[in-house]
């Protein structure tokens, strides 16, 4: 019913790039001529990055033992044989010892390892309250539904809840150093500090604020996760390194993503042992208290020095291998290809 | 009440009689027995929704989708049991996809709000308590007297009371109800017509009686009962959506285009794979937990109320929880995507100058946009002949008069052929005729005059002819023209010839005009007397009765009386209707020259004339009469009366007219054929004329071997001639067959032997369907739609007889034409000429289909790669349903990281160069049969994406080995970290697998597919850099950051994603090198034109820095200056001269073929 006269033309489309579709466009073609080069040249670089990578990872250093204890040898094989279905189990210590006849060049950093732990089960990892561990008063005395069963004990709020911290790694190490044989054993320092990420430490994580001084005051009407031996204020003797931000249990928290994992312990880089772990015999003193038999799971003490890429894992340099030389294979390949069909091509072409 | 209550809420239609009664200018009998009839106002209503409820309808029909519904019971069983993700994770994409295709309802709605108001709020002129008043259209009553200036447009449905002229008389045209722009007389009845003041129309007390609304344009029956001007008085009779116009607004059928019919396949697919992953899942996950080592471990326990909670509650809500896991794998903004690229491709059409029309103006119209890719997929055109193969403007060339036949050279009839006996005479008639009306011509030509001393004898005789043909039709003079006709009815022929003339149908036209070169001149109609001039003289003939055409009877005929008092009956049509109504005059020499007529492809037309005595007259009068006024059944009596009277024909002759053929028709079907799509001519025409067109047009060849299915008259007969057609062309593979059916051996054929004649018509290269009814050509698009290929098909036609056949094929394009604007309102596409088809198709279809075909396949694939490692994770944490990738990026990645590029691929995209896509139509058949939807392709997408999402797992499970550091600083990563490692290489690897699909690189996919990478790291930066406060869990604090400062990380990363797209670039430089398809030959030529990878981003080389910058400005603008038409083509360019000559000549080898 609308229409309207219009001059002529009126209806004439605009004559833009745009509209007509002939914007400046580049136009790449996947032709054999333009990859075969490509396919050398990052052939030739992955093959090299490859190597770089292979051998720096060669030449981290990893020790690492098994003391789970149930193959009936070392000494941590009595602690495991002493009822470790149930938790919390019996304090049990037990050491392995260990020479080193050269240098193990440092920084040395010592990991725990644990196997058939699964930090990634759902239940399990949305089992903790982040709104409690950020210190906020209301959730230290709410803890958050996730945390159960984990939520309340005896009426009283878990702090911290849930599964995650309920299950917090409590064997403890110490490492003893002794350079002649007949010397007595010296204790290395381990440094405790920095193992968490910073970020956690010092910003997510915080201690719900301190009643009259304390912070047995501010966890005042919380109960302590029930396997936990001693309340979340008393883990470490150090104000700093107590309550929530404890460097050990920030670390526990981060879960991991599979269920054999490694979490940091210590690094070894103070006094004499900044050069590394010089070489004679040592000693590791365990605190026995985690049992790993009920779920069929290991735990691992291991040793390792770190390069710039991180531990010891050979994968990466294998892969840039294989894909640099699956690259320079494909490259031959297609350069047969090309020279066998540019014949035909040609054939083709004289053909229209 | 409860039947009161049904009515308003429309589930009963209120209670109507058969027939509306209007009191005029709702004056109402006094006496209390009336009881008034409700009628609707007059607002124009075509919009869907009104400000309140546009939410709840809306919803309403977006959750109608299968797609959405699915989402949003995800969302209610995130919303109702304890699942891995947060409801957020689909609710706010589905909020997101829901809001996105509401807006673009909203603002289509919008629109028809705009045109409802603009036509409900025009002012209109009321006769209300005695004077006019200005009111607005919505206010229109029915019964309300309205007053129409000229060139006004009429606010309703009205009835004619009077006009400013004496006789009641006033011309409309009805090009915005059919598109005929011609005017048509409309006569008040003449009661009425003397009430030419708003006075007298004030005392005018009157009822009209007529029927219920109904859709059909052409029918309005009632009568009036009166119980007692360039403008017009009007009283309306139809309001608001009763009016016809209203009526006429169909629900367009929803047409469904191929691609959304395999989008669905891949759907059920994707969804029985998301089934299975989550039965298997489940089903794994109680394997493991029957140990209870697993399921409850000492520092996992279950709370009390899980331990009870009833095991099969368990298992099902487990298996909700893992199908909500899953659920990503069905691209949710598959359709939102989707509905937005054709919404904004569309537009693509409609601004191509190439599909411009400029003697018209007109450019291409997209009636629906769901189909584009449907144009890249035809395997069947269907084309009407007329108008749309043909220009539908006709000449007039030749006649056959008596049995003689002439033909039209400048002007002036010449005899054909050798007829001796009456060649003399006639001849000497015609040229005595042009003697008479224009000396000079006679001179010039008077080596064509043979004797021209005994003129005058046989002058009798054939003037009948020409006086039928003026007389014979429904031709108007311009209102213009005719007043100043009307002011000197004297004027010489010679001026007389500069009249317009003015007709619904090209053919009427052109015989008039014909007529009027030949010497007798209609000079239009005054009430009712004809007035023609014969060679100077004015005869005035009393127009009786007008028997209008209509295609059943495929005739019309007039009744008029001469000055001499003799009725006589002309009647004019096709051969077919009128001579076997002939009883006299030369009826077999006429057929036998309409055939030759036919066979040089001019369309026929047979002249006849009856002399009705007084006595039959009155007969007939009465029962036109009595047939024209009958309220019930009034079409059927009519037809009875029209064959009553049309019989006992004297013949006089026969026409024929020419139809020229439309600008590079023959180079258009041409390429249609190389394209190798099959080409029918269905058309109305007779057989012979059908045949010779397309002989003419390019649709048969000289060398086809043409092979004929006509004038079949029983069953059997019909069946015995298709087994020997199809054993012909079994004998016969080698040439290509061509056939001609009409349409009375094709209804035949189509009763009980469609499969024997779809076996013939597969293996002819082109058919042709002559004398066909509208409805057999919807009959016949059905059945190829239905065979067993199921091709599509394609209708083109400019006529309302074509609007069944264009809703039926699967895209229906119509052809703005002189036929109305009927068909190109019913059509999905609207184009000015016939040739635009091949632009329409070859390039524009082809990149439809290429755009919409991998931007499908990509959703799935992206989907795939998103999911699969979730799948993977759960092995590797006892499946439990544990995400690998954190909430934000589940309901980010499919709307914010991944979304853009491939819309603007979809709507960019152009794989090979459009100029060479319309010059090589075989590239056409690269994409035939929906070839990058098959099976086999998506299978290969699929399989990719689950490669990729293994490469992206695994690489990183690998990299994380024994779960070793992967920072300098010896700390750990934790499960967010690992699935922040698999997202990152996730996004960069699909959002560059789309990079490698693109062969288009405009500025716009530089600055998106870069941009969503960027996109990413900066959001993820952003987000992972604050403690969110109103996030109940912070578990992806600083993760991000951590994982770019790991050296290991990045080498990951690079290292995953050239592998992942090293598989692919090897399959798709091995394909092109092996086997290349004629596509990707056809892109090889045009490599030497193309713009650097540098210059499509910024600046053109060795330019300065601010130019360089101008232009880029200049270019994200849209304008085209003068200096970057890189790539238009146009003579100046530089770039493209290689590529030019060789395109040029291509050119021209398909114009001189």
């Amino acid at each position: 019913m609308t229409w309207s006269a219009t001059a002529r033309g009126a209806h004439q489309p605009d004559n833009t790039a745009f509209t007509q579709q002939r914007l400046p466009a580049w136009h790449p073609l996947l032709s054999a001529s333009i990859t075969l080069p490509l396919f050398f040249c990052a052939g030739l670089a992955f093959l090299g990055l490859g190597l770089g990578l292979y051998y720096s990872s060669n030449a981290i250093q990893e020790l690492e033992y098994d003391y789970t204890g149930d193959a009936d040898e070392g000494s941590c094989a009595t602690c495991a044989t002493e009822d470790q279905g149930r938790a919390p189990p019996p304090r049990c210590s037990c050491s392995w010892y260990f020479t080193l006849s050269e240098l193990f060049p440092g920084p040395v950093y010592l990991y725990y390892e644990l196997t058939g732990f699964y930090q990634n089960n759902r239940r399990y990892g949305v089992s903790r309250d982040d709104a409690q561990l950020s210190g906020l008063p209301s959730a230290l005395h709410h803890p958050a539904n996730e945390c159960a069963p984990y939520q309340y004990s005896a009426g009283l709020p878990v702090a911290p809840c849930g599964a995650v911290a309920n299950s917090l790694f409590n064997d403890t190490f110490t490492l003893w150093h002794r350079r002649q044989p007949d010397a007595p054993y010296v204790e290395v320092p381990l440094d405790r500090s920095a193992i968490a990420w910073w970020t956690d430490y010092h910003i997510k994580f915080r201690n719900p604020p301190l009643v009259n001084g304390s912070l047995a005051l501010a966890f005042k009407g919380t109960a302590p996760p029930p396997n936990w031996p001693v309340p979340v204020y008393e883990l470490s003797s150090d104000p700093n390194n107590t309550g929530f931000v404890n460097q050990d249990f920030v670390v526990w928290m981060r879960t991991a993503a599979l269920p054999t994992f490694r979490k940091l312990y210590a690094r070894i880089r103070q006094g004499n042992y900044s050069a590394g772990l010089p070489s004679g015999a040592y000693r590791v003193d365990i605190a026995y208290n985690y049992p790993v038999r009920a779920f069929g799971g290991h735990k691992l003490l291991v040793f390792s020095n770190i390069s710039w890429m991180g531990g010891k894992n050979p994968f990466l340099g294998i892969a840039y291998l294989v894909v640099g030389s699956l690259c320079i294979v494909m490259g031959f390949v297609m350069l047969a290809v090309y020279i066998r069909y540019q014949d035909q091509d040609d054939d083709d072409n004289d053909d229209e | 009440m409860w039947r009161w209550v049904r009515q308003q809420l429309g589930f009963d239609p209120p209670h109507q009689s058969d027939t509306r009664t209007i009191y005029i200018a709702n004056r109402f009998p006094q006496n209390g027995l009336y009881t008034p009839q409700k009628f609707i106002d007059n607002r124009i209503i075509s919009s869907k929704y009104t400000v309140w409820n546009f939410v709840p309808k809306n919803l309403f029909e977006q959750f109608r989708r299968v797609a959405n519904f699915y989402f949003l019971i995800i969302f209610l069983v995130q919303l109702m049991i304890d699942t891995p993700t947060s409801p957020i994770t689909s609710g706010l994409p589905l909020f997101f996809v829901i809001t996105v295709t509401a807006i673009k309802q909203g603002y289509e709605d919008w629109l028809r709000h705009n045109s409802d108001n603009e036509v409900n709020g025009a002012p209109v002129y009321v006769v209300r308590s005695g004077g006019l008043v200005k009111t607005r259209s919505k206010n229109i009553r029915v019964g309300d007297i309205v007053r129409i200036a000229k060139d006004e447009i009429f606010p309703a449905d009205l009835v004619l009371l009077s006009s400013d002229r004496p006789d009641g008389s006033c011309h409309v045209t009805t090009a915005s109800l059919d598109g005929e722009t011609n005017l048509k007389t409309h006569v008040a009845v003449p009661e009425t017509a003397v009430l030419q003041t708003v006075a007298n129309l004030d005392s005018l007390i009157a009822v009209i009686e007529c029927q219920q609304p109904e859709a059909d344009l052409y029918r309005f029956m009632g009568r009036m009962i009166i119980t007692q001007q360039m403008e017009e008085i009007v009283v309306a009779v139809y309001t608001g959506m009763e009016t016809k116009m209203a009526l006429n607004y169909k629900s367009k059928s929803q047409k469904r285009s191929a691609v959304e019919k395999s989008m669905n396949t891949f759907l059920i697919i994707y969804l029985i794979i998301l089934i299975s992953e989550a039965i298997i899942s489940t089903i794994l996950k109680y394997t493991w937990q029957a140990q209870e080592k697993w399921d409850e471990p000492w520092y996992n326990q279950k709370t009390e109320h899980q331990r009870n909670s009833s095991k099969i509650l368990r298992f099902i809500s487990d298996f909700l929880a893992f199908l909500v896991l899953y659920n990503f794998i069905i691209p949710i903004s598959l359709y939102v995507t989707v509905e937005m690229q054709k919404f904004l491709g569309s537009f693509f059409i409609g601004w191509d100058l190439d599909l411009y029309h400029e003697e018209s103006d007109q450019k291409s119209q997209v009636n629906t946009s769901d189909l584009n890719e449907e144009l890249g997929q035809v395997d069947y055109v269907f084309t009407d002949k007329t108008g749309t193969l043909t220009e539908n403007e006709m000449y007039f060339r030749e006649c056959s008069i008596n049995g003689i036949k002439y033909q039209e050279i400048n002007g002036r009839l010449v005899p054909e052929g050798p007829t001796p006996e009456s060649s003399e005479g006639s001849l000497s008639y015609l040229s005595g005729l042009s003697h008479l009306s224009n000396l000079a011509h006679l001179t010039s030509s008077s080596s064509f005059r043979t004797s021209p001393e005994n003129e005058t004898e046989l002058i009798k005789g054939h003037d009948v002819f020409f006086k039928a043909v003026s007389l014979c039709h429904t031709v108007q003079i311009s209102n213009i023209q005719s007043d100043s006709i009307g002011d000197g009815p004297w004027q010489s022929s010679l001026e007389s010839s500069q009249m317009e003339y003015y007709a619904s149908s090209p053919d009427e036209k052109a015989l008039v005009e014909a007529a009027a070169r030949i010497g007798i001149v209609f000079m239009g109609n005054s009430e009712e007397i004809m007035e023609i001039k014969i060679l100077g003289n004015l005869e005035r003939y009393k127009l009786l009765h007008v028997l209008e055409f209509d295609s059943d009877r495929r005739r019309m005929s007039v009744i008029v009386q001469a000055s001499s008092g003799e009725k006589l009956l002309f009647a004019k049509g096709a051969e077919s209707s009128i001579l076997p109504k002939c009883i006299g005059g030369e009826i077999e020499k006429t057929r036998i020259h309409v055939d030759e007529f036919a066979l040089k492809g001019l369309r026929t037309l047979c002249i006849a004339y009856r002399q009705f005595t007084s006595k039959e007259y009155q007969e007939i009068d009465r029962r036109l009469f009595e047939a024209r006024t009958a309220l019930q059944q009034r079409e059927e009596k009519l037809a009875e009366v029209f064959q009553f009277i049309e019989k006992d024909l004297i013949l006089l002759g026969a026409t024929a007219v020419e139809d020229r053929l439309q600008d590079k028709v023959r180079e258009t079907i041409e390429a249609l054929r190389m394209a190798g799509i099959k080409v029918w001519v269905l058309t109305g025409d007779k057989h012979e004329t059908a045949v010779s067109v397309s002989l003419s047009c390019g649709h048969f060849h000289r060398t086809m071997n043409i092979l004929e299915l006509i004038n079949q008259k029983s069953d059997s007969e019909c069946a015995e001639q298709l087994r020997q057609l199809a054993r012909r062309i079994k004998e016969d593979h080698v040439i290509q067959h061509g056939l001609v059916v009409d349409g009375t051996s094709l209804s035949l054929a189509l009763r009980e032997h469609e499969k024997l004649f779809m076996e013939v018509c597969r293996n002819c290269s082109a058919v042709l369907c002559c004398r066909m009814a509208p409805l057999q050509k919807a009959k016949v698009i059905r059945l190829i739609k239905i065979s067993p290929e199921k091709p599509i098909t394609l209708a083109v036609g400019d006529g309302a007889n074509d609007v069944s056949m264009i809703q039926e094929a699967h895209v229906g394009i119509g052809i703005m034409g002189k036929e109305g604007r009927q068909a190109a309102r019913n059509s999905d596409y609207a184009i000015a000429r016939f040739k635009f088809l091949s632009k329409l198709l070859f390039v524009h279809g082809h990149f439809y289909y290429i755009r919409i075909a991998t931007l499908v396949q990509y959703f799935f694939y992206k989907n795939v790669c998103f999911i699969t490692p979730q799948f993977l994770y759960q092995f590797y944490c006892l499946f439990s349903q544990q995400t690998l990738y954190d909430s934000m990026y589940l309901t980010l990645y499919n709307i914010c990281f991944t979304s853009l590029p491939v819309l603007i691929y979809s709507l960019l995209e152009q794989h090979v160069d459009p100029h060479v896509l319309q010059n090589k139509p075989a590239l056409y058949r690269d994409i035939s049969k929906n070839r990058l939807l098959s099976i086999e392709t998506f299978l290969y997408w699929t399989l990719l994406g689950f490669s990729h999402a293994f490469i992206f797992f695994f690489g990183s499970y690998f990299l994380m080995g024994k779960d070793i550091s992967l920072l300098g600083n010896g700390q750990m990563f934790g499960n967010w970290t690992f699935g922040t490692l698999v997202f990152t290489v996730m996004v960069i690897t699909v959002t560059v697998k789309m990079a490698l699909e693109t062969h288009f690189w405009t500025w716009i996919n530089h600055l998106v597919t870069w941009g969503s990478i960027i996109f990413y790291f900066i959001f993820s930066l952003f987000y992972s850099g604050i403690l969110w406060p109103f996030l109940s869990s912070q578990n992806m604090y600083f993760v991000f950051i951590q994982l770019l400062s790991s050296g290991s990380a990045w080498f990951a990363i690079i290292l995953m994603v050239v592998t992942c797209l090293f598989l692919d670039v090897v399959k798709k430089v091995f394909d092109r090198q092996l086997h290349p398809t004629s596509t990707e030959k056809a892109q090889l030529t045009e490599t030497n034109a193309s713009v650097k990878c540098l210059d499509s981003v910024c600046c053109f080389p060795g330019e300065a820095a601010s130019a360089a910058v101008r232009r880029m400005l200049a270019r994200a603008v849209g304008r085209c200056g003068p200096a970057h038409l890189s790539r238009s083509w146009s003579a100046s360019d530089p770039f493209c001269t290689n590529d030019r000559s060789v395109l040029t000549l291509s050119t021209m080898d398909s114009s001189t073929c």
